[in-house]
């Protein structure tokens, strides 16, 4: 079973952000449903049904029902406002197991009180036709919503998959809560086709690799430095026989204590220039103090 | 119409997009150079435009539209144009009679429900049947800005769902457009704000980003623009769903370049 789409029972929450969309991810977990034989009742509550529906090819569009709220979004139509349309996706359905997609969470959070909202979800499926037989998968926009809400259906879910990319390549990483163990974090690199289906890649393509990567902070440290960190035995030992100017040895004493006839012997020659006038009265005239 | 910026845009007037949402963003600068850009397109595509004006006067739109080829006035007798002088309705309503019927008077209730407003614009945009409005390409509606509603009180999901009827109507039934522009802030700022827009964003299919420079005011640079494609609309080639350009704005244009090639620079 594909680890983004949890299994039987469980609420998957797909988090995405107005960079990176996850309607794309949603539509192509569906047809991994739809392949498989179940049926999928969507709930469409920012596309419509057409645009939805476009991309999927047939055997998926005919296993998908579509509950639209976007061409009514104040609820005209008398669906019971928008947590009632969702109740009406299950109690439609078909008895056993079934996919419910809602598109999106964040519409039905504008729309309604986050704990009613929770409270609904956690009642889906215990209803007899499909006790413990409803997958939710449902799409969250993060950048919407306050940690509030967020926290809250994060602490419903089963499986929790951030939708995020690189250079030319989406990842999902998913995170997997488990009661009493630290959650399961796992990134996967996937490009979706444009007939929606999934190709993971092993290891992230090479540019996402080196736009990813972080600079190393050694080679960062390393890369301005004026001298050689990392020498070589003969260098070692070569700089391990030098003297350093400030070290005081006898032969310094002996230079010092005795200087050199050369050093003693220099004088200085000065020649003013023709047009130099020197005041012999105050010979530090010139500097104007 | 600026003529670079369709081509960064890959559209041009003789064959507008249909049923796209596109949202107008700005930060830290003024980005209403986007809304002229798109009052004059669709004109000159030929498109019935219905313009909510919140913002500005209908002269300051017309001495606009002159500069860059088109006549307001002409468009309005002739039927193409539907203007909606919201700045004039909020100061009617706010200090005019209760009894004098007005577009914006949902102000003055909760504020929640734009209902009455959308019928409004519903109605503008509706094919009469006339061999007049049969000529038009499509309908497109054209808002500046929605953050001025957000100012006058009107709740952030009230618009949200404006929109959603807008697309409803305009971009699913009648093949036209929408397009909106918005003022972002900082988290910090207003929350709300920042919400609608990033609510707005999800339900858009191009969102076009004016924000000032980071390094402050510019002569010869006035801001950069990000151009985002999401969803189906966006380009094949995933590497280009997003462009960031520097522009300046001059008389009559606006001129754009990559990032630090300004030509005052090179």
């Amino acid at each position: 079973m594909l680890p983004l789409l949890g299994s039987r029972g469980d609420l998957v929450l797909l988090r995405d952000s107005v960079e990176w969309e996850g309607r794309s991810l949603l539509k192509a977990l569906i047809r991994e449903v739809a392949l498989k034989g179940e049926r999928v009742q969507v709930l469409g509550c920012e596309v419509s049904e057409e645009a939805f529906r476009e991309g999927l090819d047939a055997d998926t569009n005919r296993r998908l029902v579509y509950h639209d709220v976007f061409g009514d979004p104040q609820g005209w139509a008398g669906r019971g406002g928008p947590l009632g349309a969702l109740r009406a996706c299950v109690s439609g359905a078909e008895p056993g197991p079934c996919t419910l997609a809602v598109d999106s969470l964040s519409w039905l959070l504008l729309h309604a009180p986050c704990s009613a909202l929770c409270q609904v979800l956690r009642a889906l499926g215990r209803g007899s036709a499909h006790a413990g037989q409803i997958r939710v998968l449902g799409l969250l926009h993060e950048d919407v919503h306050g940690p509030g809400p967020l926290g809250a259906l994060a602490s419903l879910a089963h499986v929790e998959v951030t939708v995020g990319g690189g250079l030319g390549c989406t990842t999902a990483r998913v995170l997997q809560p488990k009661p009493r163990h630290r959650p399961v974090e796992q990134t996967h690199w996937l490009s979706i086709l444009p007939n929606f289906s999934l190709q993971f890649h092993g290891e992230p393509p090479l540019e996402a690799q080196l736009h990813r990567r972080p600079p190393s902070p050694t080679m960062v440290a390393m890369g301005d430095l004026t001298f050689n960190v990392h020498l070589s035995k003969k260098e070692r030992e070569a700089r391990d026989t030098l003297a350093l100017p400030f070290h005081f040895s006898s032969e310094k004493q002996q230079s010092l204590l005795h200087p050199a006839l050369a050093s003693s012997t220099s004088q200085i020659f000065y020649e003013p220039d023709a047009e130099d006038y020197l005041d012999q009265e105050d010979p530090d005239n010139d500097l104007d103090i | 119409m600026f003529p670079e910026l369709n081509n960064l845009l890959n559209v041009s007037p003789e064959k507008p997009e249909q049923g796209t949402f596109t949202l107008l963003c700005d930060a830290k600068t003024d980005g209403s150079f986007l809304v002229h850009h798109f009052l004059s397109f669709y004109l000159k595509a030929n498109c019935k435009v219905c313009f909510v004006a919140l913002l500005q006067s209908f002269s300051h739109y017309n001495i606009v539209g002159q500069k860059l080829g088109v006549n307001l006035i002409a468009a309005r007798d002739r039927g193409q144009l539907v203007f909606l002088e919201g700045l004039k309705s909020t100061v009617e309503v706010l200090f005019g009679s209760e009894e004098q019927p007005n577009t914006l008077k949902f102000i003055r209730e909760s504020g929640s429900d734009l209902t009455s407003w959308y019928e409004l614009v519903q109605k503008a945009l509706a094919p009469s049947g006339d061999g007049d409005a049969a000529s038009w390409k499509c309908p497109v509606i054209l808002v500046d800005d929605l953050s001025v509603l957000l100012s006058l009180g009107v709740q952030a999901v009230a618009i949200l769902d404006f929109i959603q009827f807008c697309r409803v109507t305009v971009c699913c039934r009648l093949k036209g457009n929408v397009v909106a522009l918005v003022h972002d802030s900082d988290r910090t700022e207003d929350e709300e704000r920042t919400m609608l827009t990033n609510a707005l964003g999800h339900q858009s299919s191009l969102i076009l980003r004016a924000e000032g420079l980071a390094t402050g005011f510019c002569k010869d640079v006035h801001g950069q623009l990000k151009i985002l494609w999401r969803g189906l609309q966006q380009p094949k080639v995933e590497q280009t769903r997003s462009l960031t350009y520097q522009y300046k704005i001059q008389d009559k244009t606006v001129t754009f370049f990559a990032k630090g090639l300004s030509p005052a620079v090179l």
